[in-house]
């Protein structure tokens, strides 16, 4: 690997984990909501947060763009007050990638939530723990093989996404230029093929490790959780 | 009162109505599956909300609609489930320790050694619920209750899911925790010989009502409950000779020391009458009696209630030989036990 192919890899893993360290939370708060809460309009909540899943994801970095680029309305905001730029850097790059792994992540904690035996938490409160101490101590240590689940699904998401990242922060070698969007831009130089390739049995190598780190810890929050 | 329940309102299906009071340091929920015992500890636990009425125990209101409605955490009751209901998460001690941890220190008034030894749980501290058998999650469900420091303490068929063994493995230890702790403890099953063994009073449930309120002692379910004691053991024939206050019964060989007192099931078709005292009969018990009511059906047979010196005892005989014997409220008959119908298994230590 040269030093140019590694510092593509690193800015990857870089979007990537604050992709997902990013919707964690967001991810989580959802999740809680939509498996345990009657609201009205959460069907729509729901439909928006998969949107990303079925628009064209040209649509979805455009409508980033619109919103937290330089001109757009959180974009200028943030810039402003905060000191937070999304357009045209890594950070955007992360937000990319983290919309779009954002339905990944909800579905699978969502789905973790909705199987917590109810009366365990029953249970503890009849002993003393009050609705903050529940969710800390029972709800949320049962959850945690779905919410591990969906923060590698949103990582191994994010290690993949292309449209709205470049779209929404174009493809910048050293600032956004992320593995896919390296190889793109190697598949459209002439001589380019034989980069283009290398970077994409990296590619392969990175999914693939982080699949099965994936399963492994799953497979291991399982076992402590469950009788 | 220790506990006084009076609720109205639904659970599922099921339409509750339930009014009882009682001072007893076990109260029996009795009735068949599904009459709404559970739903009444869930309403005194505060997981399940009444449309109506009023939830006191030990002089704290728990409920009064529309008023006042104490979450769960806030009623201080230890709550034993049928299915255990540990924590899969954390290891026997971190079950055990965890409503404690949420009582105030100056409220934690059970010691964590000694109900670990009470409930004989020493062994099994680093365990997993998923690696304990059923008794053994029974046992720690409810020493995770006892360490709550409740003022109530609610066991919902805590037997149901046992083989016989682990039963008398278990009610020993509910037996001893009646005895040692001084918690009140309300108890439901749809088992005689529990109730028998361990309440003093029992509410006997029904398709969400309450039927009868009343001492465990007299009636109950086709038989009687008379409390004894130990008068002494005839090891030659294996017999064991009890004294209540209406004379001496024989029993087949109890298992209890001179002195104990032991409750004794007499199931009515186990007694027979008899007009003038009988000679030359098998059976040892034979006890002066006055007739106090006649409970006749249309069927062949009708339970006829005793008074034997103060202690109530039901006989079941024939419609036709009541109507030949002349049997009457007020008349002077023998009672006649076998005494083999006094076996372990009716028996409960008191």
């Amino acid at each position: 690997m040269s030093a140019a192919e590694l510092d593509i890899v690193l800015l990857s893993l870089k979007v990537a984990f604050w992709a997902m360290l990013g919707s964690l939370p967001v991810a989580l708060a959802l999740a809680f909501c939509l498996a345990r809460r009657e609201f009205p309009g959460k069907a729509l909540v729901d439909g928006v947060i998969n949107l990303p899943l079925v628009l064209p994801p040209v649509v979805t970095g455009y409508l980033l763009l619109l919103t937290f680029g330089h001109n757009g309305a959180i974009g200028a905001f943030l810039d402003r007050h905060l000191g937070i730029t999304f357009a045209f850097r890594w950070t955007g790059a992360a937000l990319a990638a983290a919309v779009m792994g954002l339905p990944l992540a909800v579905r699978a904690m969502r789905q973790a939530i909705e199987v917590i035996d109810r009366r365990l938490e029953e249970a503890a409160a009849t002993l003393g723990a009050s609705p903050p101490w529940i969710f800390l101590t029972v709800s949320l240590p049962l959850a945690v093989p779905g919410i591990l689940n969906g923060l590698l699904l949103a990582f191994a998401r994010s290690l993949g996404e292309f449209g709205a990242t470049i779209t929404f922060v174009s493809s910048i070698p050293g600032e956004t230029q992320t593995l896919p969007l390296a190889i793109y831009n190697f598949t459209q130089v002439p001589g380019g093929d034989a980069a283009a390739l290398r970077l994409c049995v990296l590619s392969i190598a990175l999914s693939l490790g982080s699949l099965v780190l994936s399963e492994w810890l799953a497979r291991a929050a399982r076992r402590r959780v469950h009788a | 009162m220790t506990l006084e329940v009076t609720i109205a309102g639904r659970a599922g299906d099921l339409k509750l109505d339930v009014r009882f009071a009682s001072d007893a340091a076990v109260t029996a929920l009795f009735g068949p599956s599904g009459a709404g015992k559970s739903s009444v500890l869930n309403a005194i636990a505060g997981l399940l909300t009444p449309e109506r009425g009023r939830i006191v125990a030990e002089s704290s209101v728990f409920f009064d609609a529309p008023r006042v409605n104490l979450p769960p955490r806030a009623r201080r009751v230890g709550y034993a489930f049928q299915e255990g209901r540990l924590l899969p998460h954390f290891d026997v001690r971190a079950n055990l320790l965890y409503g404690r941890f949420f009582r105030p220190r100056a409220e934690r008034s059970r010691d964590f050694d000694a109900v670990v030894q009470l409930l004989d749980l020493g062994h099994l501290l680093s365990r997993r619920p998923r690696n304990l058998s059923g008794g053994e999650k029974q046992r720690v469900a409810i020493g995770r209750a006892l360490l709550a420091s409740p003022r109530l303490l609610l066991l919902d068929e805590p037997l149901a899911s046992l083989d016989a063994p682990r039963k008398s493995e278990i009610l020993y230890y509910i037996e001893r925790l009646r005895d040692e702790t001084g918690v009140p403890i309300v108890y439901v099953s749809h088992s005689v010989e529990e109730v028998v063994r361990l309440a003093d009073t029992v509410v006997r449930m029904e398709a969400g009502r309450v039927i009868e309120v009343g001492p465990v002692f007299g009636r109950l379910e086709g038989g009687a409950v008379v409390e004894t004691r130990v008068a002494g053991h005839d090891l030659a024939w294996g017999l064991t000779r009890l004294d209540f206050a209406g004379g001496e019964l024989y029993a087949a060989d109890v298992d209890a020391l001179v002195g104990e007192r032991v409750r004794v099931r007499i199931r009515a078709q186990d007694v027979s009458l008899a007009l003038s005292r009988p000679a030359g009969v098998s059976m040892l018990n034979i006890l002066a009696a006055t007739v106090r009511s006649v409970d006749g059906g249309v069927g062949a047979s009708v339970d006829v209630r005793l008074d034997v010196s103060g202690a109530e005892v039901l006989a079941r005989v024939t419609r036709k030989s009541v109507w030949e014997l002349g049997i009457e409220p007020g008349k002077h008959v023998f009672a006649l036990i076998k005494s083999v119908a006094i076996d372990r298994l009716s028996v409960g230590y008191a």
